[in-house]
Order: C-alpha cells, then structure tokens, then sequence
C-alpha cells in the first residue's frame, strides 16, 4: 500500500512494498484485530458484578493450556512466512547483484551528496566523467551498479521513490544495484544523521529518458575523473 | 532485624539513608524531575518540526544546533534517566525486600553508593549541556566519527562529558544490579521457593542479569570513544585504521537488551495488577517466568537488526532477521498469558488497572509494528524513518511511562500510607491514553510515507511537504502538548494525595503478596517480625474459602 503515496519506480520497490503489505496483513489485520478484540471483550465480559466469583484456573493444565500453545504454533508459522518472503526480498535488493549497464560514484559529505556520472563513454574514471552536486541523473531502464563512499561521517543513502536505503561509511566503498523503471524526478535523503546539517542534505534524483539523458550529457562537458 | 532505631535528622533519614525504601523514593523523584526535562526536550523540538522556524514558547527559536542536541538529549534522558531509575531501581529497590520478606536489601551501603553515583550522573549530565559548544548532538547511538571527532560533530566538549555521564549511570546501575539478584537470590522469607516469588520480583532480577552482562561492551566501547575524542586514538577512525562500525556493534549489543531490561519489569508491574483487580490466579505462572527467560536470552542474539542497512555483510542480515522473528513467540506467549488471566475473572477498572491494561493495549502496537523492521526486506525502507520512531514509542512509552504510572498508583497507598484520588486518576489515565495514541499513530503514517529521522525542518524536501505531511506533523505536535498538560493532573493529584489523601489499611487492594502485610508506608525494617510463607503469589478466588484473596504469609 506503500506505492498509493511513494511512487515505486524501481525494479524492485513491488518487492519491498509486498514484503510490508504481507506483514500488514499476517500481523495487523489478522493478529492484531484479533487479539485486541479478545482482550477488549474479556475485559468487558468479565467486569465485576454482585454475587459472582472469579474462576480459579491455574493454565497449568493440558485443556487450559492449549489456549495459549494453539496461538503459540500459530504465531510460529507466520513467522516463518514472514521469514521467507523477508529474506527473499532482502536478497534481491542487497544481496544478489544483477548484469549492470553502468557504474555511478555516489559521495557523501557534510553536507551534500555529489555524483559521479560516468559520461559518454560509459566507463567511470576516464576523462568524460560527469561530475554533479546534489542532482543524479539516471537513464530510465538502465542497470545501476552504485559504489557509496563517505569523506566524513556516516550519511545514509535514501531514495524512498526507489525502497533503497545504504548507509554510507568512511574508509569503505559500499556497492549495490538499482534500476529506474520510470523517468521523474524525486528526493533523496540523508537518513542517518550526520551533524548540523544533516536537515540540509537534500539531493534530487533525475531519472530520464534515453534521448533526454543523452542530451543531457552531451550539454556537460567533462569535468575530470575523481577529485 | 528489627531493632530500635534512634532519632534521626532529616539528612541522614532522607539523603545519607541506607533504607530501601528511601532509596527508591530518590530513585523516582529523581527520575520524575528528569522526566519533566525530557518531556519539555521534546516539546521544543516538535514545536520546531510542525512550525518551522517559530520563536518556541519557553525556549525560542531551534537552530539546527539545538535541534540535534534535543533530540539527543531527549532520547537518552528518557532511556537511561527515566526508564532505568524509576522502572528498575525505584520498582526494584522497593519491592524486592518487601516482595520477598526481607528487612532490607544485602548491601543497604552499596545500594546507597548506587544512587548517589546515579545522581552524579545526572548532575554530570546537566554540564554538558552548559560547556563551550553545547550538549551532545549526535543522537542518543553516538555514531563515530561524527561523535569522535570535535570537528564533525562540533560538540566535542559536551560530548565527552556526555560519554562520562552514561558510564558513571551504569555504574550506579551495576552496583545497584548486584544487590537486587544477592538479595532476591538469599534473603527469601522461610518457605518462599522461586515458584512462590512474584512476578515482578523475577521480572526485575532477569532484568539485571541481562543488564549486567550486556553493559560491559558498551563501558569498554564508551571508554574507546572518550579515547578517540580526547586522547587522539582511532578506534573508530577509518583514516587510521580504526572502524566505525565496530562502535554500532558495541553499542547495540548493549542497546537491545536494554529494551528488555525495561520491559520486563512493567510486564512484572503489569501480572501484578492483573492479578488482584480480576481477582485471577495468573495464568500459567512458570510459561511467564520462561518466557521472560527465553525473551532475555535471545535478547542477545538480535542486535544486528539495527545495522541491516549499515553496512555490515548483508548475508548476516539473514541471520539477524530470523533470531529476531523468533523473539516475538516468547514476546507474544507472554501477552496470549496476561489476556489469558482475564478470562473468568471478575474485573474491576480502578486506575491501577486501566493502565495495566493500557500497557497490554499499546504494546501490543509496539510489538506488531516490531516485526516490520525484524524482517530485513521491509526494514530497507522503513529503517530511519518515523515508522521505527513510532514504533518503539509504542515499546517504550508502555513501558516506561504507562507501566511506571501503573505501578505507582498501584503501589502509592503502600509507599506513602494515603490513597491517591480516583478522578482525578481516571482523568489523568484518559487524557495520557488518548493524547498519546494520536501524537504516534500518524508518526507511523509520515513514517510510511518518507519522513525520515532527525530532520529540524522537512522544508528541504518537495515530496515532504506536502499540506497532509506537514497537517499530521502538526496534529501530533498538538496531541503532545495535550499530554503534557494532562500530566499536571498526575502531579497535582501526586503531590496533594501525599498530604491528604485518604488514610491507606495494610492491604487496601485485598492483594496476597508479602508487602501488604506490613503498615502503609512500611517501618524501617518493614516488619516487626519477618513473615513465613506458605503459598505462591496468586491464590485469588480459591473455591471453598470465604475470601477471594489469600495471603502468602498466612498458614492454611
């Protein structure tokens, strides 16, 4: 339900967006529901009236026992639904690394992201690179290999329109993958905090069609490969 | 041993005592003062989130300086300054002894040492907030580098004095932790067996056995971080060698379990309550104990879920997110038990009872909402939203405030020999009920729709600010401030039922367990003569007996 506000342009935002449609289902709707209306009518059927005793009963036995055993191997089994369906869509967005078409630099400072497009070419580090702050530009239904790397602190890469979310880390490079499903133009955030600023690390994602992207490196001129 | 006892003045009776009673009364005067601190903490900084950039009442306008170091600031006095000293310390020090027949805890000098050490941190806690650069500022996690380095985080001053102040409060907390389990383990009445020891007796012990052994790294890890900060080391600093995320294991290795070191007691206070207002014996008591048992143990084994996306090898996420599906079965059995008691009772709603219910009513949120972020798929994209903020204000308020207020409406006539008012009780339940459902519920909706953590002003970002984003910002902030002002019900009510409130009997709730057997408030020494036990806590409504309650220290 999460793509009727955020749209999903990614590849696999369907698969993080069905992963928390199928808990809200299992554990809201079902479990939830079902629970509070017990407790709330126990607590209403059983209020205290003249002449009437409360029932003495240990739980310590079989009969009694299974009220609670029953919803216990319940609880078990969606779990292991749960599981399932979670590590399927964790290995797809962070795990698995599909055929990419192109490789992007994404750098975190404080406070502002810059980019590192690969240009032309199609090569990261050769002289056509495309260097930009606070804007990336992607090509619709390319395959991004992303390489996120920190000057400073810790900052957290998040495109909320992509279900992406990678914390960027001093002294490391982290890979992983995206790809565009739709052009458009949307946030990116800084969601782990990082100082001061850390409210004023906005960038934009561009996500355009081939013959826009195309355009659009053709208007910048290389601006020189890393520093 | 109850010997006579001289006269004594004020200071020695009230700040040097060695009573345990008296060291739970400055436990949770303590922690309530910090607790008005966090609370206004707070309402600055919401204040700054739906009105950007006004001149906030009582404070005035929040730069983005201000904003970290409230948000900071508010979360770590709320954890270690509100929910550790009122929930453990206070709860524990007063009901172990009296819970469990004994005059006093093992070590009444290294229980006082405990809370004047706590003291000193909160004082030490307070300068940081006044040193060149201002308080810490860098989230209650203390991520390095940002808070290793003076020149990333700009609050290398107070964030020292910061670090300084948490490793002195665990210290006063381990101190306090070994008196608590000595004492529930050796002071037991004659013929109390572990099958016989209340809930919240066990609930508090388990509770800081599981303090004590996940503190150790986060002590080791606060010392590394004041190295790096003051002595140049590089732990944490990746230019050297040193790494960063070494820190998030240290921390949340501690981190987690600390969520149930406070659980568990406000789900004692909670069996408690439940107990004696539907006149039930507990449901399966031993299911209760090794639920909690088996909560603290796989306590330790989840706390990687909070670096799912932090750059940690993603095929340990695997691991993390099944070990922390599988806490939710012990988590939830415990539930299934207390809903369980309730079947058959006869249920009446006075204040105590509201907010034991309250607590099972709102954790149940913060449990559901749990396995969103367990499950590492769906964590990608609500980690650092405030949907985990919702979330685990649905854990921690249940615990800390409602489960706090719970046991101090329940435990008021026996502390301080009055009763407090009911109204005003039942006003005070209300207005903090409802005012605090809706500040969370559509925090959780923001969540849902990218707002994202620690943000002084989502202006920055088209998508949002949109007029729904910034109308549910603003509702929540409405409701806070709504809550808070119900919470002056709770201090009046608080303050004059001190003075004159109704005059308190024994046992005015008609409830089993050792410390109503004794006068409202308890004498030094708590009995004349130690009580003997002979039953188990809960024998409410046994068939055959004229009353529907049946004291552990009365003989058959």
């Amino acid at each position: 339900m999460i793509e009727k506000w955020v749209p999903a342009i990614s590849s696999y935002a369907a698969n993080v967006d069905f992963i928390f449609d199928l808990i809200f289902y299992i554990v809201i709707v079902f479990w939830f529901v079902l629970v509070q209306a017990v407790f709330l009518w126990l607590v209403v059927r059983y209020r205290k009236r003249d002449g009437v005793r409360a029932q003495y009963i240990s739980g310590e036995l079989a009969h009694e026992k299974k009220w609670i055993s029953y919803p216990h191997y319940l609880v078990l089994l969606c779990d292991v639904v749960i599981l399932v369906a979670a590590i399927r869509v964790w290995y797809i967005v962070k795990q698995d690394m599909p055929p990419t078409d192109e490789t992007v630099r994404i750098v975190a400072q404080q406070w502002a992201w810059s980019f590192v497009h690969a240009g032309a070419d199609g090569r990261l580090d050769t002289p056509d690179d495309i260097r930009t702050v606070d804007d990336l530009h992607l090509q619709v239904g390319k395959t991004y290999e992303f390489k996120l790397e920190s000057r400073d602190v810790i900052h957290s890469f998040s495109v909320p329109v992509f279900r992406l979310k990678q914390d960027a880390i001093p002294g490391r490079v982290v890979t992983g993958w995206f790809k565009p499903i739709a052009t458009g133009e949307h946030d990116i955030q800084c969601a782990e905090i990082c100082g001061f600023g850390h409210g004023l690390m906005p960038g934009r994602i561009v996500i355009e069609t081939p013959e826009a992207h195309v355009a659009w490196i053709a208007s910048h001129g290389p601006s020189g490969a890393g520093e | 041993m109850a010997v006579h006892h001289a006269p004594e003045s004020w200071v020695r009776k009230y700040l040097l005592s060695t009573d345990h009673k008296i060291i739970c009364f400055q436990y949770m005067f303590t922690g309530m003062a910090l607790a008005i601190v966090g609370g206004f903490f707070s309402y600055v900084f919401r204040m700054q989130m739906a009105f950007p950039g006004m001149n906030v009442p009582g404070w005035g306008l929040v730069t983005p300086a201000d904003y970290n170091m409230l948000v900071t600031n508010h979360g770590a006095i709320m954890i270690f300054w509100v929910a550790m000293p009122v929930l453990i310390a206070a709860f524990g020090n007063y009901l172990i002894p009296l819970m469990i027949g004994a005059d006093d805890m093992v070590f009444p000098k290294i229980n006082r040492l405990s809370y004047q050490i706590f003291l000193l941190s909160a004082v030490v806690l307070f300068v940081s907030f006044f040193v060149d650069g201002g308080g810490s500022a860098g989230a209650w996690t203390m991520y390095p580098p940002l808070m290793s380095k003076d020149e990333y985080s700009l609050t290398g001053t107070g964030s020292s004095v910061f670090l300084v102040a948490i490793a002195l409060e665990f210290v006063a907390f381990l101190l306090g932790g070994i008196n608590f389990v000595t004492t529930a383990m050796n002071a037991r009445a004659p013929g109390m067996r572990y099958q016989d020891i209340p809930i919240v007796v066990w609930m508090i012990v388990i509770a800081t056995v599981v303090f004590m052994a996940s503190v150790g790294p986060l002590v080791a890890g606060a010392i590394m971080m004041l190295f790096d900060q003051q002595l140049g080391t590089a732990f944490f600093d990746p230019n050297r060698g040193g790494d960063p995320i070494l820190w998030q294991h240290l921390f949340w290795f501690f981190g987690h379990p600390e969520v149930y070191v406070v659980l568990l007691p406000a789900t004692g206070i909670t069996a408690e309550i439940i107990t004696v207002f539907s006149r039930k014996k507990l449901f399966a008591y031993m299911t209760v104990v090794n639920t909690a048992i088996a909560t603290g143990i796989l306590s330790f084994l989840v706390w990687a879920h909070h670096q799912f996306v932090a750059g940690i090898d993603p095929r340990m996420a695997n691991i993390f997110t099944v070990t922390t599906l599988i806490i939710s079965i012990p988590v939830a059995e415990m539930m299934f038990v207390y809903i369980a008691t309730l079947y058959g009772g006869s249920i009446t709603l006075a204040t105590p009872m509201l907010w034991a219910l309250g607590f099972i009513f709102t954790f149940l949120i913060g449990g559901v909402t749990g396995i969103f972020l367990g499950a590492s798929g769906a964590d990608i994209y609500l980690h650092d939203t405030y949907f985990v903020l919702a979330h685990f204000h649905y854990t921690f308020f249940p615990i800390a405030i409602i489960g706090a207020f719970a046991g101090i409406t329940f435990w008021f006539p026996k502390m301080f020999g009055r009763h407090m008012n009911e109204t005003l009780g039942k006003i005070h339940f209300w207005g903090t009920f409802f005012g605090f459902n809706a500040i969370f519920i559509p925090l959780f909706i923001t969540g849902v729709l990218g707002d994202h953590r620690r943000i002084f002003d989502y202006s920055n970002f088209p998508e949002l600010t949109t007029p729904m984003m910034d109308g549910m910002r603003q509702f929540a902030t409405i409701s806070l401030i709504v809550m808070l002002g119900f919470q002056l019900v709770f201090l009046y009510n608080f303050l004059t039922s001190l003075v004159w409130g109704r005059k308190a009997e024994k046992n005015p709730w008609l409830a089993n367990t050792l410390e109503w057997t004794t006068d409202s408030p308890p004498p030094h020494g708590n009995w004349p003569e130690l009580p003997t036990v002979y039953r188990g806590p809960y024998e409410y409504s046994v068939p055959d007996r004229k009353d529907d309650f049946w004291p552990q220290n009365v003989p058959s």
